[in-house]
């Protein structure tokens, strides 16, 4: 599903990713954890396609495409999304509306139909119940307002909503509350299935207790370090990411595992 | 006359006394002395032209209108096909209606409502002489301001209110100030006087419009009275042509616990000037000012905002937002007085601006005088781009990017819009906005 080959990027000239390697398969879930600043957000945003995060080497090829030629919208119409970790307040722009528009976008790209405000409140109510937010939300400006928890549920509800083949969860679990994070984990599970594949990218590892990954990588200064399954989300817990800096020296070799 | 005139003054001094003779010579002695008086102290002021020491009009150089020379149109045109279907496209078929075409009293396309006085000026000298003579220019200060001097010394049709106490009108009152412009240089003048009795509700819209293609001038006046605890929601839609030039003055006045909330919408013309002062008189009396201005090409649009907190316990919220492209010019100015006895004021004064072309302009000034010492002012004016992290989020979710921008322009408009209380004036300003963002 997304093949990432040698991926270097920079913000502002900054260089940030410094030769990122990925496989992902239909039906997966991945874990990228890492230390602050190891470039875990970047690698989303630059799968995303924000502006200011420029890839300059390597590939990103999903479902045979070369994402990184593709504009956002292009890339969020083939399937991809990504959940922000600090999602955007948009003022006067009403959460429904903004769905609506979105949901019709990919569909109007796929050849199915575009639904009228009546048709897709009776599918938004649908998926409100089913991730669990409180309808009334719908009904006010995207994210204006929110709690740290009402911004996290906004976003799995646009997942719920837009039903992506790749989701890439930027710390769905940052800021949250125990039972808000035991919640939301539970709603991003509801949305699983075996044509679907997650990218969690989280600081911490509490989350991978209820989102249980696949693989988990560990990426330190720009590099995945190490790969492994779920018990290495457990052993950084332990022991913290200090084992992981030496190997991240870029003098070294890098020492992925297969 | 001992007064030297402004020589731009001269031709409306000539249309005065030719008007005097005329027809206007058998309006009671009080409107005559009254026009008189204003007509004495235009020839004295002459328009705002000077550039240095003239703060108030610092952004907006009215010399285009004083070399103008703008003519009366001296009778009502016959309406016509074209007028009467676009009437229909700037109004609400359930609201009450009163219709003037360049400042005449169209009775055919009017259709005032039942029980309350809502009427042409003159057919109301009979029946509330002694309130009209209370209240018309007695609150819009014509010794100081040209263009209400220059309304005020042709007064003669306008719309009259007067709510009785405890009366709610069930439908929005549309005023509507047509301007036809069948000649080139026509001047209309507006005039408003309102009275909303004790304890009681209406909701009032003004809306300003007239054809592209065609330089006039609309120097509109309203006034508002809002006696103890009386509400009014007050709207004023300037649709202008694209050659327009237009200057609205309104004043309001709030008794004991009076609410009063004001929506400027600023769309057409290519000079438009609006004063709205709100003067807090009593206790407990309250205003919320809200302003939307559209402006792109080379319109200049300037919003003047006085608010004057007269008594203690009074709160006032304003908030204005302009939207500019091309090589658009706006200017807010908003000025807040809390006089030395008016404890316990409760101020918020916030002006916004997106800018969506790197030629387009914003001057925005505050200005507060506080002579009372426990009160809460507060002031705040930004101006920006569309956010370019808000354009990747909607982005990142299948929004084009020109859809993205759409909606966030629009959201932006939003915030003023929402306020609207009455559906059905916000669903019509809602389609005037919606269609003037298109042109943007």
């Amino acid at each position: 599903m997304l093949e990432i080959l040698d991926l270097h990027a920079s913000v502002n000239d900054t260089p940030i990713l410094r030769g990122v390697n990925l496989s992902i398969n239909p039906g997966e879930v991945h874990a990228v954890m890492g230390p602050n600043g190891s470039g875990k957000s970047t690698l989303a945003f630059v799968l995303a396609g924000r502006p200011g995060y420029d890839a300059t080497q390597g590939s990103a090829i999903y479902e045979g495409q070369d994402l990184l030629e593709m504009l956002p919208e292009d890339r969020a119409r083939a399937g991809l999304f990504l959940s922000f970790q600090h999602p955007v307040e948009v003022p006067g722009v009403r959460l429904d509306q903004f769905l609506r528009a979105g949901f019709n976008a990919l569909n109007k790209s796929r050849g199915l139909e575009e639904l009228d405000p009546l048709k897709f409140d009776r599918l938004l109510r649908r998926k409100v119940k089913s991730v669990d937010v409180d309808p009334q939300m719908t009904r006010r400006s995207v994210n204006e307002g929110f709690s740290g928890g009402e911004k996290k549920r906004n976003e799995v509800l646009q997942m719920a909503v837009l039903e992506p083949k790749l989701a890439i969860l930027d710390e769905p679990d940052s800021g949250l509350d125990v039972d808000a994070l035991r919640s939301v984990a539970q709603s991003i599970n509801g949305l699983r299935t075996p044509e679907n594949a997650l990218l969690l990218v989280t600081h911490y590892q509490r989350i991978l207790n209820y989102v249980v990954p696949d693989r988990v990588h560990v990426l330190v200064n720009g590099r995945i370090v190490k790969s492994g399954g779920k018990e290495l989300a457990l052993e950084i817990e332990e022991n913290g990411y200090d084992g992981f800096e030496e190997a991240a020296d870029p003098t070294l070799a890098q020492t992925t595992s297969p | 006359m001992t007064i030297t005139a402004a020589p731009e003054a001269t031709p409306y001094l000539r249309a005065f006394e030719s008007l005097e003779q005329d027809g206007h010579g058998q309006h009671p002695d009080w409107l005559r002395a009254l026009r008189r008086d204003a007509i004495d102290a235009f020839t004295n002021l002459g328009f705002p032209t000077a550039r240095r020491g003239n703060e108030e009009w610092k952004y907006t150089d009215v010399r285009p209108i004083a070399r103008a020379g703008f003519r009366f149109s001296t009778h009502l045109s016959s309406p016509d096909p074209n007028i009467t279907a676009h009437l229909e496209s700037l109004s609400d078929p359930d609201w009450h209606r009163l219709v003037f075409l360049d400042g005449h009293y169209s009775p055919t396309l009017s259709s005032p409502p039942n029980g309350v006085t809502a009427v042409n000026l003159p057919d109301a000298l009979d029946t509330h002489d002694p309130l009209i003579q209370q209240h018309l220019a007695r609150h819009a200060p014509y010794g100081s301001h040209a263009f209400t001097a220059l309304n005020t010394a042709f007064l003669h049709q306008g719309a009259f209110i007067h709510l009785p106490p405890d009366t709610v009108l069930d439908n929005p009152l549309h005023l509507i100030y047509l301007s036809t412009a069948a000649e080139t240089n026509t001047l209309a003048q507006p005039r408003t006087l309102a009275i909303i009795g004790r304890g009681s509700k209406a909701a009032i819209v003004e809306t300003y419009a007239g054809p592209n293609g065609v330089p006039y001038l609309s120097n509109a006046v309203s006034e508002l009275i809002l006696e103890a605890n009386s509400s009014l929601d007050y709207f004023r839609l300037q649709q202008h042509g694209d050659e327009a030039c237009h200057v609205g003055t309104a004043q309001a006045v709030l008794g004991d616990g009076a609410n009063f909330s004001s929506t400027t919408l600023d769309l057409g013309g290519a000079l438009v000037r609006n004063n709205l002062n709100a003067l807090l008189d009593a206790p407990e009396s309250s205003c919320t000012l809200n302003g939307l201005y559209l402006a792109g090409e080379t319109q200049k649009i300037d919003n003047q905002v006085v608010i004057d907190h007269a008594s203690p316990h009074t709160n006032s919220r304003e908030l204005y937002k302009g939207i500019l492209g091309g090589r658009a010019r706006a200017a807010f100015h908003g000025s807040i007085t809390v006089r030395k006895d008016a404890q316990k004021v409760d101020a918020k004064q916030e002006d916004k601006n997106l800018l969506l072309s790197d030629k387009a302009q914003v001057n925005v000034k505050p200005a507060f005088w506080i002579y009372a010492d426990d009160v809460k002012c507060g002031h705040g004016a930004a101006s920006g781009q569309i956010d370019e992290n808000s354009l990747f989020y909607l982005q990142s979710r299948g929004i084009s990017h020109e859809q993205a921008h759409r909606l966030l322009v629009r959201g932006f408009a939003n915030e003023i819009i929402e306020t609207v209380g009455s559906p059905s004036v916000k669903s019509l300003i809602n389609n005037l906005v919606k269609t003037k963002l298109t042109k943007l």
